[in-house]
């Protein structure tokens, strides 16, 4: 027998009771109780929680153009730590993913890499600009097979162009993936519209921007009868449309950001641009509304918009400041912290909203599965007791904007599994 | 002159220091200090030839009211007002970056200004001489007087500039341990000037 | 007060009188022969300027310059460099030079917060005004004129007052700064606006807000008019600037329906025709010189109260060995010996 094997011994399969799971090879081989470990390299997992690889609908991996900040192979190891499997990395690169070449170049990156799959994102329009429909279905065609199209970053703000490609994704199960900012309604936008900024003098970011794109797209989708996706949804009035459309039938899914989830515009009072991100921190009662919205199912899943910054576009003056956080190798943490530790979900649900859902939105074959002999062998590897504060330094990824520096948060991905293989072993990527 | 260049003058400037332990004992009461009023205005009168083109300048906040009360008893020994006024020396310190920034005093230069006249600075007690050559250098961005006299209540002694009192109420040899307050009526609710001691020995925080 | 001006929030009532009865002193000295004090001789303050702003570089300017500081001004405009970089390059070049103080003005709101924070310099910052937010030595400025031409003398605040801040609200770094520091010092500010140009959410301002400026004048102590750029029509924050002057202008005819005592403010520079007519800003009643004139005796208290305190770093003990080496800074408050 060639065939590399592992048993994970004692792990509570979706946070339920503990059993084992013996891989062999990149397969489920069999769960049960107290499995043979004759010949497998033993994982004791002692009550750690075991999910399906965690799948993200939403990063920014950088290459090519921005190797400065991050790579294919330095985001996708950063996606291990943080217990993915599969990432879908955004189309806003240098040159724009708007062709299959491109496409196909991070698709191989990301291949040649082999700590997570990637799935490239391609472009809607040709250099993201708004105006004329990329090549969509040659980037679906080609072997990066891309089903998620976005101009992520920017918003297909032109009424026409978002339904003609709502319409044509149609033709190949695509769905596209809206970044809903209104532009005009955002022109020197710097944080959230409101209290904060009035009192700070930054230019404000209405809601409305977000959920009149949001609303306007969600009856475009159900008129075309498309299916939409709806990216960073950030604000209590867009869970509200959500859940509207969702209540009409209409093909609608939503994500929501693990920063959203957990942090509010009150940060930006200390001016320090790591709070700089794109949509905006929201207020309080927003966060409510999300964690609510990401529970009941309202929002499908959690997307990080991992957005890797170098140092000196942080280290600067506010205005001067890129938008945006890292988030891959903290997301984890911060759902068990907001949605798991506060009771408003279980392990169960984590692993449809960070692995399950996304996949099938994504129609990513071969992840988001389920824990069971002959499914693939992605897996996560959760200790949720575990205590500690993040410290940047060690993040895999080549960027260190993260606003949770300094912070108790808990919860570490001790093993990640990429089709039987181990991508991080107790902590470390191998 | 207040706690002005008592950090120059070699004493610990941390407030707590300045907290005498045993009970001040009074040097001069009530009618010493008016008599010695009464005897500076006289010595002044006597030296400046009439006092008529005398100003009185006090330095805030103590020698403000000495300056006064000195205007007062000159008018009544020469029958005409003497013009008096006021000089803050805080921006003129040299030892304003050792402690907290302060709030400033009024400086009140009378109509007539300085310019050609006999300056009379006042000031309650006279120790290192720094508040002093302070107020000669803020005198010399007024104007330009004829001349500068210095009258002062006390004396204590511990000089470290060459500068000495025109006018001395009281010469009261002191030691560096030995803390003087002079108390007015004006700013006090009484008149008197205490000798003490330190909490702190002046050399005990080398 | 702390060691920086960032905002006027971080004032307290105590250290905004301070700062005024200070001023009072300072202003004196424009009366003297020699209209120099040697206060911070061998100190330097460097006027960093990220943004044009001749009439409040020049008054940090002399007031730097009364107070005998040396006065580098380093304007950053139209530099090549990214605005990020060049701020915090910028700023490791002055600590370099040995800055003691940074009065700094720059588009972006919150820039003078974090050259105060970053750790990138160790001096004083000084904001002259940053982006929309704020413009706290503006602010003081016009309290001390109000406080003067209302007949209050040191030691005491606005308590009472009423004023009305009219204008562009939500793009003026003047009003925020204001609204902070007069309701501090316990004057009551009304701010009159159209709708389009009051920020949101100021009903948790300490401030009323109203749209109408009629119904304002009769009980306003001080009318502040702002300037309002021509350009914000285009945004179309409002129709005309025939519109604008018609409903929010001050002109004679209103002018007149004001309190005999009070007072119209600018801070200038003014557009005559736009907020203000001629006959306003020429009247008496506009104190928009006396604003130029205190503005230099308020940034020359606010120079030396951020620096001329302790600074254990350069204690001189040389001349006294009884000197307490280092002297940590004493309580602010005098001591009663006499020395």
């Amino acid at each position: 027998m060639s065939q590399h094997k592992t048993l994970i011994r004692g792990a509570k399969v979706l946070g339920d009771r503990a059993q084992d799971v013996l891989i062999d090879g990149a397969t489920i081989a069999e769960v049960g109780q107290g499995l043979d470990a004759a010949g497998a390299t033993v994982v004791e997992a002692d009550g750690q929680i075991l999910l399906p690889g965690l799948v993200d609908l939403h990063t920014h991996l950088r290459e090519p153009g921005r190797e400065d900040s991050e790579t294919v192979l330095t985001g996708t190891r950063a996606a291990a730590v943080g217990g993915f499997t599969a990432v879908h990395a955004m189309a806003n690169t240098f040159p724009v993913a708007d062709t299959a070449g491109v496409v196909e170049q991070v698709w191989r990156l990301g291949a040649e890499a082999g700590y997570c799959d990637v799935q490239p994102v391609g472009a809607v329009t040709v250099g993201l600009e708004g105006k004329q429909l990329a090549e969509l279905g040659a980037m679906h065609e080609s072997a990066a097979g891309v089903t998620v199209f976005s101009d992520d970053g920017k918003c297909v703000h032109d009424a026409v162009i978002m339904r003609r490609a709502l319409e044509y994704v149609k033709a190949f199960d695509g769905v596209v993936a809206q970044h809903a900012q209104e532009p005009r309604l955002t022109e020197g936008a710097q944080m959230n519209e409101g209290v904060v900024s009035a009192e700070l003098g930054l230019g404000g970011w209405p809601a409305v921007a977000e959920e009149s794109i949001i609303a306007r797209d969600v009856l475009l989708a159900a008129h075309v009868g498309s299916r939409v996706h709806i990216c960073h949804l950030s604000t209590a009035g867009s869970v509200e449309i959500v859940r509207w459309a969702k209540s009409k039938g209409w093909n609608v899914t939503a994500e929501v950001t693990p920063h959203h989830l957990l942090l509010t515009d009150d940060l930006v009072r200390s001016y320090d641009p790591v709070y700089k991100v794109n949509p905006p921190l929201r207020t309080e009662a927003d966060v409510a509304a999300l964690r609510e919205a990401l529970a009941d199912g309202t929002i499908d899943c959690v997307a990080t918009d991992h957005a890797p910054h170098p140092h000196e576009d942080k280290d600067c003056e506010w205005g001067a400041a890129a938008m945006g956080m890292v988030g891959l190798e903290t997301a984890l943490s911060v759902v068990q912290n907001t949605m798991v530790d506060s009771g408003l979900i279980t392990w169960n649900q984590v692993a449809e909203r960070m692995s399950f859902r996304p996949a099938e939105i994504g129609r990513l074959a071969g992840q988001g599965r389920p824990i069971a002999a002959g499914e693939p062998a992605n897996l996560t590897l959760l200790d949720s007791a575990y205590r500690g504060q993040v410290d940047p330094v060690h993040f895999a990824s080549r960027s260190r904007n993260t606003p949770y520096r300094g912070r108790d948060l808990p919860g570490r991905v001790t093993h990640t599994f990429l089709r039987g293989r181990a991508t991080v072993m107790d902590g470390n990527l191998t | 002159m207040d706690s002005s260049s008592e950090g120059a003058a070699g004493v610990p400037v941390d407030g707590s220091a300045a907290v005498p332990t045993p009970p001040a004992r009074p040097v001069l009461e009530a009618p010493d200090i008016a008599r010695v009023l009464t005897r500076i205005a006289h010595e002044i009168v006597e030296r400046a030839k009439g006092a008529d083109d005398v100003v009185l300048l006090g330095v805030p906040t103590r020698g403000v009211h000495l300056a006064q009360r000195l205007a007062a008893k000159l008018q009544e020994i020469t029958g005409h007002p003497v013009p008096v006024g006021s000089l803050d020396i805080t921006m003129y310190r040299d030892d304003l970056r050792m402690r907290p920034a302060r709030a400033l005093a009024r400086t009140e230069i009378p109509g007539d200004g300085i310019e050609g006249r006999l300056v009379v600075l006042v000031d309650d007690v006279l120790f290192s001489g720094r508040t002093i050559r302070a107020a000669l250098d803020a005198l010399g961005d007024i104007g330009r007087p004829r001349a500068v006299q210095l009258a002062v209540l006390v004396d204590r002694g511990h000089r470290e500039l060459p500068i000495r009192a025109d006018y001395v109420g009281k010469n009261l040899p002191t030691s560096l341990r030995e803390t003087v307050r002079v108390r007015l009526t004006e700013e006090d609710g009484r008149d008197g000037v205490l000798l003490g001691q330190r909490a702190t020995a002046p050399t005990a925080e080398q | 007060m702390k060691r920086h001006l960032i905002s006027a929030a971080d004032l307290s009532r105590d250290d905004a009188v301070l700062i005024l009865d200070t001023a009072e002193e300072m202003g004196r000295v424009a009366d003297r022969p020699i209209k120099k004090l040697p206060t911070l001789r061998g100190r330097t303050v460097v006027n960093l300027f990220f943004e044009d702003s001749t009439r409040t570089r020049i008054s940090f300017e002399a007031a730097a310059k009364r107070l005998s500081a040396d006065v580098i001004n380093f304007s950053a405009k139209g530099s090549s460099v990214s605005k990020g970089e060049s701020l915090k390059d910028t700023a490791l070049t002055l600590e370099a030079m040995g800055a003691d103080a940074v009065v700094i003005r720059h588009h972006d709101s919150g820039a003078p917060h974090r050259l105060a924070t970053s750790g990138w310099i160790g001096g004083s910052v000084v904001n002259a005004g940053d982006g929309t937010h704020e413009h706290p030595t503006q602010a003081l400025l016009d309290a001390f004129t109000l406080r003067r031409r209302l007949g209050d003398g040191p030691g005491t605040d606005l308590a009472g007052r009423r004023v009305t801040i009219v204008g562009d609200i939500l793009h003026s770094r003047v009003a925020r700064s204001n609204v902070h520091l007069l309701s501090t010092l316990g004057a009551e500010v009304t701010l009159v606006a159209p709708p389009t140009l009051v920020p949101v959410r100021t009903e948790q301002w300490p401030c009323e807000v109203s749209y109408d400026l009629d119904a304002q004048l009769a009980k306003s102590d001080a009318v502040m008019m702002l300037r309002v750029q021509r350009e914000r029509m285009n945004a179309a924050y409002f129709p005309t600037e025939r519109e604008y002057a018609r409903r929010y202008g001050l002109n004679g005819q209103r002018m007149a329906r004001m309190p005999e005592h009070s007072v119209v403010m600018h801070p200038g520079p003014m557009n005559r025709g736009m907020e203000i007519t001629a006959e306003v800003a020429d009247s008496p009643r506009c104190t928009a010189v006396e604003q130029v004139t205190n503005g230099v005796s308020i940034r020359m208290a606010v120079l030396y109260l951020l620096l001329s305190g302790a600074e254990p770093a350069v204690t001189d003990t040389s001349e006294n060995p009884a000197a307490a080496p280092a002297a940590a800074p004493g309580p602010a408050t005098r001591t009663e010996e006499n020395a």
